[in-house]
C-alpha cells in the first residue's frame, strides 16, 4: 500500500512535470512543422514569459490578467523581430545554419535578460492560492491543474488551427513541400514568420503558467527548452497530440526513475531516453516511417 | 616634436617619483575576484567591499601614514585566468598580499602561486581543502562547510531527532555538505534513512520528497542554494510533510523566505552568519556594531545590503591591515602578522588564527536561527 500510494504521488508528479515539457514541446513543433528549423531560442521564450510577467507585476503593478497579457504580447513582438532580423534577410541558408542562428539568439536574449533585471530568481504568485489537493494518496497543486488545462486548451486550438484554416493549412503545406506551397500561391515568407509568432505566444503562456510552481530567471530557459525538444523528439517533431505524449511519457519516466532508482540520474534517464530514440524511431514513438521517393 | 614629449615624459617620471618620495611610499594590496561570470554573486560583493574599505582607510590617511594601492582583477570565475592574474599581479604590480579568489576551485589553483611565490593569500572561498592541510602562505576568511554541517547537527542532537534524511544539491557546493553530514552524522551517532539529491536546475523535487517521506525521518536537512531549497520548501506543504526541515547556510537571505513563501517555510531552521540577523543580535554582542556599520556604509555607496559573501572580503582585508597596523611591510612580515595577529572581531565571525589554524574561526561563526512569519527568529 505504502508502495502504491509513493508510485501515485511519482505518476502524478512526473505528469504534472510533464505537460510542462509536452507544451514546450508543443511551440518546438510548430515552427519545426513550417519551417524545418528546430529552434533553440524556444526556451528563452518560455523565460521571457515568467520574467516580462513578474516584471509587469511588480514595477509595472498591473493586475495579473493583463501583467500576462503583456508579457505574452511581448514576447510574440520579440518572436516576430527575431524572425525578421536573424531568419529572414538569409535566403538560402542550410537548416544547420539557421538553427546555428537559434542558439546565438537564444545566449543574446539571456545576456539581454540578466543585463536588465539581474540574476535573482523570481517567484510569481501562484494563480488560485496553494493548498494542496489530494487525489488517490497522491497530492498536486491547483497551479498543476492549470497547467494541465492551459496544454489541453493549447492542443485544441493547435488541432483547430492547423486542420481547419485556411493558414493553417498553408502552413502545413509549407512543411511539405516548400516549392509547391510557393506554386500554389502560398507566401512562404509570411507563413514562417506566422509559425515564429505562434510559436512565441505559446513558449510565453508556457513559461507564465509554470513561474509559480518553478519560478524563474534569466537561465531556466536552457534546460527547459531540452526538455521540451526531447518530448517533441519522442512525438517525432510533428503531430500535436504524439508531442504532448512524449512530453507526458518523458515526466513520468523522470520521476519514477528519480523515484525508485536513483534521483541522481534523474536527468540521466531523459536524455537516454532521447538518445535510444534517436537511434531506434528517428521518426518519433508515434509516427509511421515515411518513405523517401527518389 | 619627438624631443619635446621625451622631455615631458622624463618630468613628468620625476615629478611621479618626486610625490612619491614625499608621502611614504604605498602599500600594494590585490585583489582577485569572480566579479562577472556564474560566480559573480560573490565577486561582485567583495570588489565592491574591498573597494570601499580601501577609500576609507585611503580618507583616513591609509595605514601608518602609507596609503593603500588597490589592484583588483576579474577571473569571471576561471581557474586558468586567476592563476595568470596572481602571476600578474606579484610580478608586474608587485602587490605584498592577494585577497581572494572567490571559488574554491579558483583558490585551489592559485595556491601554488602564492607558495612559490611567498606572498600570503587571504581567500574568499569556502572549501575546506583549502586550509586542510595548512600551507604556509594561505589562509582563509569564509568558515568551513563542516561548521554549519555540526551547528544543524547539535540542534537535531537537542531535539533527540535520531533518523535524518538528506536531500542535497548536485553542485560542489550541495556534494561538499553531502559528504561532511554523512561524516559526522555517523560520528554523532545519527542514521541516515534517506539520501537524496537533486540538480541545480530541477523544478520539481516532489519524487525525491515522495521517497523521504515513506523512510519516515525525524528530521530533513536539504543543502543547496537558490532557488532549490525554496521549490523543495514547496513541495513539502504539498505533500503535507509536518517533519522538521533544516536549510543550509547557503540560503540564509529573506530571498529564500519570499520564493518560498513565508507559509511553507514556517519553522524551518538554519545555520545564518551573523550579518544576516544582525539586527537580532543583543548589542553586548562583539560583532554587533561592526555589523551595523558595515551594512550601513555598503547601503550608502552601493544602494544594496550587504552580503554574507562581500564580508570575506571584509575580513581578509582586516587581517591584512591588522598585520600592517603592526609594523609588517614585506609579505613574509604580513604572513607572520596574521598568523599572529590574536582574536579580531570580523564579519564572518571572530577569528583566531593560530599556525595550525589558517581560518580561525569555531562554531560561534553561525547563529541557529527559526523562520517564523517570514522572519528570522535566533534560536536559543
Amino acid at each position: 500500500m505504502e508502495l502504491l500510494n509513493q508510485v501515485t504521488q511519482f505518476v502524478i508528479s512526473g505528469l504534472a512535470t510533464g505537460s510542462i515539457y509536452a507544451l514546450i514541446g508543443l511551440s518546438f513543433a510548430i515552427i519545426f512543422n513550417s519551417t524545418g528549423i528546430i529552434n533553440f531560442a524556444q526556451g528563452e521564450f518560455v523565460m521571457l514569459g515568467g520574467v516580462l510577467t513578474i516584471f509587469s507585476l511588480n514595477v509595472l503593478h498591473l493586475p495579473l490578467i493583463a501583467a500576462i497579457l503583456v508579457a505574452v504580447a511581448v514576447t510574440t513582438v520579440i518572436g516576430l523581430v527575431f524572425e525578421r532580423l536573424a531568419i529572414r534577410p538569409l535566403k538560402n541558408a542550410t537548416p544547420l545554419m539557421l538553427i546555428i542562428i537559434t542558439i546565438g539568439a537564444s545566449i543574446l536574449i539571456r545576456g539581454l535578460v540578466m543585463l536588465l533585471w539581474g540574476k535573482d530568481t523570481q517567484a510569481l504568485p501562484a494563480f488560485s492560492g496553494t493548498d494542496p489537493i489530494s487525489v488517490a494518496g497522491a497530492t498536486l497543486l491547483p497551479q498543476h491543474l492549470w497547467i494541465f488545462g492551459v496544454t489541453v486548451l493549447v492542443i485544441i486550438g493547435c488541432r483547430l488551427f492547423f486542420n481547419h484554416t485556411i493558414s493553417g493549412k498553408a502552413m502545413r503545406a509549407c512543411s511539405f513541400n516548400r516549392r509547391a506551397a510557393n506554386l500554389v500561391g502560398i507566401s512562404v515568407g509570411r507563413m514562417v514568420l506566422f509559425s515564429f509568432v505562434i510559436s512565441a505566444a505559446v513558449g510565453a503562456l508556457a513559461g507564465v503558467i509554470i513561474a509559480p510552481l518553478t519560478m524563474t530567471a534569466y537561465d531556466v530557459g536552457v534546460m527547459l527548452g531540452l526538455k521540451g525538444f526531447c518530448a517533441a523528439i519522442m512525438g517525432g517533431m510533428g503531430s500535436g497530440l504524439g508531442t504532448v505524449l512524449g512530453g507526458l511519457i518523458l515526466g513520468t519516466l523522470e520521476s519514477l526513475g528519480a523515484g525508485l532508482i536513483s534521483s541522481g540520474y534523474k536527468d540521466a534517464i531523459a536524455f537516454f531516453i532521447l538518445l535510444l530514440i534517436l537511434f531506434i524511431r528517428p521518426q518519433g514513438l508515434f509516427k509511421k516511417g515515411e518513405t523517401e521517393r527518389v | 616634436m619627438r624631443k619635446m614629449f621625451a622631455v615631458i615624459g622624463i618630468t613628468m617620471l620625476l615629478l611621479c617619483s618626486a610625490s612619491a618620495a614625499l608621502a611614504a611610499a604605498p602599500i600594494k594590496i590585490g585583489g582577485l575576484f569572480a566579479v562577472t561570470g556564474p560566480a559573480s554573486f560573490l565577486g561582485e560583493p567583495e570588489k565592491n567591499t574591498l573597494e570601499l574599505l580601501v577609500k576609507e582607510a585611503n580618507a583616513k590617511g591609509g595605514i601608518n601614514g602609507s596609503k593603500i594601492e588597490l589592484f583588483i582583477y576579474d577571473t569571471g570565475g576561471d581557474a586558468t585566468k586567476a592563476v595568470q592574474l596572481a602571476n600578474k599581479l606579484i610580478k608586474n604590480d608587485k602587490v605584498v598580499a592577494i585577497i581572494g579568489p572567490s571559488t574554491t576551485g579558483e583558490s585551489m589553483a592559485v595556491i601554488p602561486v602564492a607558495e612559490k611565490e611567498q606572498i600570503p593569500l587571504i581567500s574568499c572561498a569556502a572549501g575546506i581543502k583549502i586550509t586542510d592541510p595548512v600551507k604556509k602562505w594561505v589562509f582563509k576568511t569564509p568558515a568551513n562547510d563542516h561548521v554549519a554541517a555540526e551547528k544543524i547537527l547539535i540542534q537535531a542532537e537537542k531535539l533527540k531527532q535520531k533518523n535524518i534524511a538528506l536531500i542535497t544539491v548536485s553542485d560542489s557546493f550541495g556534494s561538499s555538505g553531502r559528504e561532511q553530514l554523512k561524516q559526522m552524522a555517523a560520528k554523532r551517532g545519527f542514521k541516515i534513512v534517506a539520501d537524496e539529491v537533486y540538480s541545480p536546475k530541477d523544478t520539481d523535487m516532489t519524487p525525491q520528497l515522495t521517497k523521504i517521506k515513506a523512510a519516515k525521518p525525524d528530521a530533513i536537512i536539504c543543502w543547496g542554494t537558490n532557488p532549490g531549497p525554496a521549490i523543495i520548501t514547496r513541495n513539502i506543504q504539498q505533500l503535507g510533510m509536518k517533519t522538521q526541515v533544516y536549510q543550509s547556510h547557503g540560503v540564509a537571505s529573506k530571498k529564500y523566505i519570499e520564493l518560498a513563501t513565508a507559509q511553507a517555510a514556517e519553522g524551518i531552521m538554519l545555520p545564518a552568519g551573523k550579518l544576516a540577523v544582525f539586527d537580532l543580535l543583543k548589542p553586548s554582542d562583539p560583532q554587533a556594531k561592526l555589523l551595523k556599520d558595515y551594512n550601513t556604509d555598503y547601503k550608502k555607496s552601493y544602494g544594496v545590503e550587504a552580503s554574507t559573501f562581500g564580508g570575506y572580503a571584509y575580513d581578509g582585508f582586516q587581517l591584512v591591515a591588522a598585520a600592517i597596523k603592526k609594523g609588517a611591510a614585506t609579505p613574509a612580515q604580513i604572513r607572520d602578522g596574521i598568523e599572529k595577529n590574536g582574536r579580531m572581531v570580523g564579519v564572518s565571525g571572530i577569528f583566531k588564527m593560530t599556525p595550525t589554524d589558517h581560518n580561525g574561526l569555531d562554531l560561534g561563526a553561525f547563529e541557529m536561527v527559526r523562520i517564523v512569519k517570514g522572519d528570522w527568529v535566533i534560536v536559543k
